[in-house]
Parts: C-alpha cells; structure tokens; sequence
C-alpha cells in the first residue's frame, strides 16, 4: 500500500498544529488533563513522552519489514514500553521530586494512543527519515499542548510559572485550577478559542469565494 | 483519491516466526532496561538516601542527631557482624536532642495498598506511646483520590501526637479519643491501610523497642556507676 504522498515539511508541522494529537486529534488527553497542574510537570511529562515517541517511531520504522503482520501491536507495544521504562528510570534518577509528583502517569505513557497511533498510522509504512520528522512534529505539538495547559492552570491557580511569581500584589489564587477540575476546564477553554479562531478563518476564506454582495445579502 | 489498490493476499506466518520475533524483542528490551537499571540505580539510591534523612528529620521534628539501628534476629543492634550488608537489613532511626535526651524512633514499613506498596515513615515516642509525625515515602495510590494520604496536610498532621494503637474513625464521628484519627472521605481504603501500617509496625517492633531501650539504660547505669 503506497502512503498518501506528502512533503517533509508537512510531515514535521502536521502534528504541532493542523493535526495537534491533543488540540485538534483529542488523543492523549489522560496526561494533558491530569498532569499539567504545574508547568514543570507539564514540560517534563511532554518531554518524557517526546523521548518515547521519537524512540518507538525510529525502532518501529527500522523494524517494519522484519515483524510478522500478526504481533506488530504487541512488537510496538512493547518497544514503547522499553522507551517507557527507560524514561521512568531517568527521570527518578535526575528529577525525583517531579518524578514523585508525575507518579503512575510516566509509566502510563505506555498507552498514550498518539503514540500507539502514530507507529500505526505512520512509522509502520514510511521510511525512517519521514517517520523521524512526523514524530518530531507529533512530539512538539504534543509538548506545545502540554505546556498550554500547564500555563494556565498554574498562573491562574498558583499566580506562578515554574515557582516563580508572575501576578504581583494579593493575587488569591482559583486553586480549582490546580486541580482536576481546572484541568476539564482550561481544556474546554482552549478548544472554545481554538474552534471559535478557526471557523472564523473559514468563514472569511469562504466570503472571499464568493460573487460580490453575496455575504451581505445584497443577491440581485 | 488514490486508485483503488488491489488485495494482498497474506500468507500464514509460522508460529515459531511470531515466536521468534516476540521472544527476541523481549529479550532486546530486557537487556536494554538491565542496562539503564544499573546506570541509573546509584543516583536513585542516593536520592532515595536523602529524602529518607529529610523523612527522618520531618517525623521526629527535627533531631539533634540519630543513630541507625538495624534489626537483626529479631533485636535492634547498633553494629552488624562483619560480613552483613546494611542494605538488606530493615532500618529503623533514634533520633536524639542536643542534650542526648531520646526525641523518638523513626519506623518505616511497606505494605500493599490500594494500588501497590504504601512506604511509610513514622516518628513514634515509645515512652509515652505517642505518634510523632507521619510521612508517606513511596505510594501509587489513585492521583485525586488514595493519594490524599500525602497530599491533604490535615489528615497527615492529624497523625501528630496521636496514641497508639491508632483507630480510624468517619470524618466528624469520632469520640475525641486521644488514639483516634479521621479517616479521608474518598480515600477510606488507602487511610485506613496507612493507620493499619503503622499499628502493625508497632505491635512488631514494641517487644524490640522495649528490650533495645532496656539493655540501653542497663549499661548507661553501669557507665554511670563505673
């Protein structure tokens, strides 16, 4: 099966915007909602799930010839799980206090669909140059997601980014934004302003199509 | 649109092709972790040593000094045969104040909880029996729910002072008991397993708590003495 043809740029920038896995694929929320109560975490989380994204696309890829059709999920699975793993142990070893804060959710990078999707999807059927690329874009857009979020919710619940204060005076802090609520509720704030930007770009281009007059009615 | 492709038609893998291809993929994988397990394993370690000391110095309020003693043969010892590794042995802290005057033991123990091993560490008076502080070490209980037991400070303060054996109660239906302690709405399971934890780990180690401090106030009379 030849794969839909597409540039190496699109590769790359598909998935930090057109196709962001969290904004506009809805994939990978499970991390995005729960552990971006604090920007360090939401960078750390991005980052670890980075490191097993671009790892699992790059064995994936690599190996695609040689698994049998019949256990690749398993194969991929447990690839990711090894990245998993991998990143678990690191990041005890060099962040342990961001490593106890991130809990069970490292280890549960293991079945983040975006990056089971994206061996599926793509890694299994391209080379490893573009599979590279995709993950980097994927990856990126994964962090940018994170990072969006965990902004938010820790200047809006903490009044800090990165432990530092940003909001000067007697800020009091909305701590429902530190917890799991604020995570639903930056989420359906963002996607309100995404969707609401880009149905407004639509609805320009489409006035641009059409005859003069037709948008304002004015059809003779 | 692409063209319509035309059907490949599988063939039937061999089950020892599929075999193969897993086992050798599981076997790269463990190789791969034993490999960063042993690089990454001293500097765990090492950060697992000093969150332990600063444990240590949260549950019994900050001690002058304390010294590590080492339960061997169902006795606390102070030295260990030659030949024995620290490391295998559980550990228990006696922390003292600038005048030497005993401040507490500092207990840690794991057991299962909701989710995986509960780790935790409590200062504990054995003269007067009270609870000094409490501090989880190591818990994989639910995030937002079990893991109240570290995060909500009320519940774990309410561990400070308290008589043992501890007896979990409802929020807001204790009796004002002096061994009570409130259970976490939402977390009953994982609570109600830190305070079993804690009551367990005194019922084991009071008989060796009683004969360490005996044998320890024997020979300090006979210091005195000589």
């Amino acid at each position: 099966m030849s794969p839909r043809q597409t540039t190496p740029q699109h590769d790359f920038f598909r998935g930090i915007w057109q196709e962001n896995p969290v904004l506009i694929q809805m994939l990978g929320l499970c991390p995005a909602l729960a552990v971006t109560n604090t920007t360090r975490n939401a960078l750390v989380m991005g980052i670890a799930t980075f490191f097993v994204l671009v790892g699992s696309s790059f064995l994936v890829s690599l190996v695609k010839k040689v698994v049998p059709n019949e256990v690749r999920i398993s194969t991929y699975i447990l690839i990711i799980a090894t990245f998993v793993t991998v990143a678990d142990m690191t990041l005890e070893a060099l962040v342990p206090d961001t490593h106890k804060d991130l809990g069970a959710f490292i280890a549960l990078i293991v079945v983040n669909c975006m990056i089971l999707s994206r061996q599926e999807a793509f890694a299994s059927k391209n080379t490893i140059g573009r599979s590279l690329l995709d993950a980097f874009g994927t990856g990126i857009g994964f962090i940018i997601a994170m990072l969006m979020m965990g902004v938010v919710r820790e200047v809006l619940g903490a009044g800090t980014i990165f432990d530092v204060k940003v909001i000067p005076g007697n800020f009091e802090p909305w701590v429902i934004f530190v917890l799991p609520p604020g995570g639903f509720l930056t989420l359906g704030f963002w996607l309100l302003l995404l969707n609401w930007f880009q149905e407004k770009r639509a609805e320009r281009a489409k006035v641009r199509e059409w005859p003069e007059g037709v948008a304002e009615g004015r059809v003779a | 649109m692409t063209a319509p492709q035309q059907l490949e038609v599988r063939k039937d893998v061999p089950a020892w092709q599929l075999l193969v291809t897993l086992g050798l993929a599981g076997a790269l994988a463990g190789l791969v972790l034993v490999f960063v397990y042993q690089v990454t394993l001293p500097r765990i370690e090492y950060n697992k040593a000093v969150r332990l000391a600063a444990a240590v110095q949260e549950v019994l309020k900050a001690p002058y000094r304390y010294d590590t003693l080492y339960v061997l043969d169902d006795q606390l010892a102070t030295q260990l045969p030659e030949g024995t590794d620290p490391k295998t042995l559980e550990a228990i802290y006696l922390g003292y104040t600038e005048d030497d005057v005993r401040i507490g033991f500092a207990i840690t123990r794991a057991e299962a909880g909701f989710a995986d091993l509960i780790n935790v560490i409590f200062g504990y008076d054995h003269a007067t029996g009270n609870v000094l502080g409490m501090k989880v070490l190591e818990s994989k209980e639910t995030p937002g729910l079990g893991d109240k037991i570290e995060k909500d400070m009320d519940f774990v303060t309410s561990f400070d002072g308290v008589l043992a054996p501890i007896q979990g109660v409802k929020a807001g239906r204790g009796s004002g008991d002096s061994h009570e302690v409130d259970l976490i709405t939402g977390a009953t399971i994982s609570s109600r397993t830190l305070i079993r934890i804690i009551n367990n780990a005194l019922e084991r180690l009071e008989p060796m708590l009683d004969s360490y401090l005996a044998t320890a106030s024997a020979s300090a009379t006979v210091e005195a003495v000589q």
